[in-house]
């Protein structure tokens, strides 16, 4: 019997529930995942593990469409993400079909939410061990999301959040630099974020940026003259700092 | 006979029921086929027996300013008049109204099932369902009990965010998005005013009296369709019952009595 009780998620007696919080490590040895929301763009981008020579590296897309309108990045198991992605895509056209209308972000949300909230309170499953970001625009207010999910099946909107490895650090750069933006300088806070614990350079990042008109996967050449752009900030913001300081 | 029960059942999945995680859609409701030769057959007469004739007349159709329905008040069962105050045009919520023709049990209870549905997804989803969605909700639950015995024609009138929406629904599984409709054993007699007398640029007073007019009508034809008259205007800021006159006193506003001169009197004559 003991053995069996491995295989369920119960309360520990301090009430914890420690399956979703191993699941919770789990997401916290996934890969960083960044999303930043501006004003009339949201941007999504996730670390990428430098690809082994002969991989094709268009089959491993960390960024993926639920919608015409909703996109996703998660941090975590890759296969749980695969299973919850496909019954969210399917979630979104059942919608369309009883209800004649696209999913919000907020429904679609709720919706993987529950998923995951479900496999906390079953019999011989485990919790999905990934947390999600996921993008849209409202369909009908056209207003821009930011929402998060994760193990325990919580989920919450944001301005902009992080999650997997060191999301902790990513998630205090932003505190301190987020501001209102829109279009490029979105963009460029979202990759600023994340260089923060990634290796520079077009190689180590997947950046997506979702608009009004759809989801748009930023070229490797693109992100590398974003880096570019930000280092040449950051060391002109250097050399500002080592300048003799002016007298009051 | 399966009751849709949907609106009490707690989200929790129960001990042992894996089934529900796997599968995204739940399944249809089913019943058990009886052993006859010839099943279509048997199945046209059990709905034959069963359906009563939709004998009534309710219309509804979209204008400038809103939408209007309109409905009689007779419920017949054959040749008797059971009722001569029976209520057709149903609240669904303050914004949606839909009418009612066919069985009065089945068009009242799944009108009063989908205004609990529009209420969950309006506290769900903290907005209103539109009335493609309502429409649409209502024709799925009809299309799974098809062939059951249901007897529905139903008009879903409402404003949403889109503007003003006219859906028919009915128990064959159909769902129309149209201008005009009207249902109902008197129905050809209100097309017959409705669609002489419609322009889109009504006036709401305009359009209601063409309501009345096309009621009236179908009730003076129509044995099955009588009562009362309502008249309901559904605008931007929901449903408002404009008015509910008797059709005899219809009958009596729009032909009143002339007063002819005499020709001729009887007299008495004298016996002979």
């Amino acid at each position: 019997m003991a053995r069996y009780d491995r295989a369920i998620t119960v309360f520990s007696p301090d009430g914890h529930l420690f399956q979703v919080e191993y699941a919770l490590e789990a997401v916290r040895k996934g890969n960083a995942a960044v999303g930043v929301r501006g004003t009339d763009i949201v941007v999504l981008g996730v670390e990428k593990k430098s690809a082994a020579k002969l991989q094709d590296s268009r089959s491993v897309r960390k960024i993926v469409n639920l919608d015409d309108h909703i996109a996703l990045a998660c941090a975590g198991l890759k296969a749980d993400a695969r299973v919850l992605i496909n019954r969210a895509r399917i979630e979104c056209q059942s919608h369309r079909l009883t209800v004649e209308d696209p999913v919000t972000v907020e429904y679609i949300t709720r919706y993987i939410a529950g998923l995951q909230q479900k496999y906390t309170q079953s019999g011989g499953v485990r919790p999905f061990g990934l947390s999600t970001l996921i993008v849209g625009f409202d369909p009908y207010s056209g207003v821009p999301s930011l929402y998060q999910t994760d193990p325990s099946g919580t989920f919450s909107a944001w301005k902009a959040n992080a999650t997997g490895r060191n999301s902790n650090s990513i998630r205090e750069f932003l505190e301190k630099n987020y501001k209102e933006t829109s279009g490029q300088e979105t963009i460029k806070l979202a990759i600023r974020a994340l260089l923060e614990v990634v290796e520079s350079g077009g190689k180590n990042i997947e950046v997506a940026v979702m608009t009004k008109e759809g989801l748009r996967q930023l070229e490797e050449a693109e992100i590398d003259a974003i880096a570019a752009e930000i280092e040449a900030e950051k060391e002109a913001a250097e050399a500002a700092k080592k300048a003799p300081p002016k007298e009051k | 006979m399966k009751l849709d029960t949907s609106g009490l059942e707690s989200a929790a999945p129960v001990w042992g029921a894996p089934s529900e995680l796997v599968d995204g859609f739940s399944a249809a409701p089913s019943f058990e086929v009886p052993n006859t030769t010839d099943f279509d057959g048997f199945q046209k007469e059990a709905i034959q027996m069963v359906k009563p004739a939709k004998g009534t007349t309710t219309l509804a159709f979209i204008f400038k300013e809103g939408v209007m329905v309109a409905a009689d008040s007779r419920a017949s069962m054959g040749g008797y008049i059971s009722s001569q105050s029976v209520k057709k045009i149903i609240e669904i919520n303050p914004y949606m109204l839909g009418t009612m023709a066919g069985g009065a049990a089945d068009c009242q209870f799944w009108h009063r099932n989908l205004g609990i549905k529009c209420r969950l997804h309006e506290l769900a989803n903290k907005r209103r369902i539109s009335v493609t969605g309502a429409s649409k909700l209502l024709a799925n639950i009809l299309y799974s009990y098809r062939g059951m015995g249901l007897s529905v024609g139903t008009m879903i009138a409402g404003w949403d965010e889109t503007g003003p929406g006219l859906y028919y629904v009915d128990s064959e599984g159909g769902r129309l998005k149209g201008m005009r409709f009207s249902v109902g054993s008197g129905s050809p007699y209100a097309y017959g005013v409705l669609d002489n007398g419609y322009r889109y640029d009504m006036s709401v007073e305009e359009a209601a009296e063409l309501a009345r007019r096309a009621i009236y009508h179908a009730t003076f034809r129509d044995g099955a369709s009588g009562g009362v008259a309502s008249v309901y205007y559904v605008g931007p800021n929901g449903w408002k019952k404009l008015s509910g006159d008797d059709v005899g006193e219809l009958h009596y506003k729009y032909y009143p009595v002339m007063p002819s001169t005499v020709e001729q009197e009887m007299v008495e004559v004298a016996g002979a």
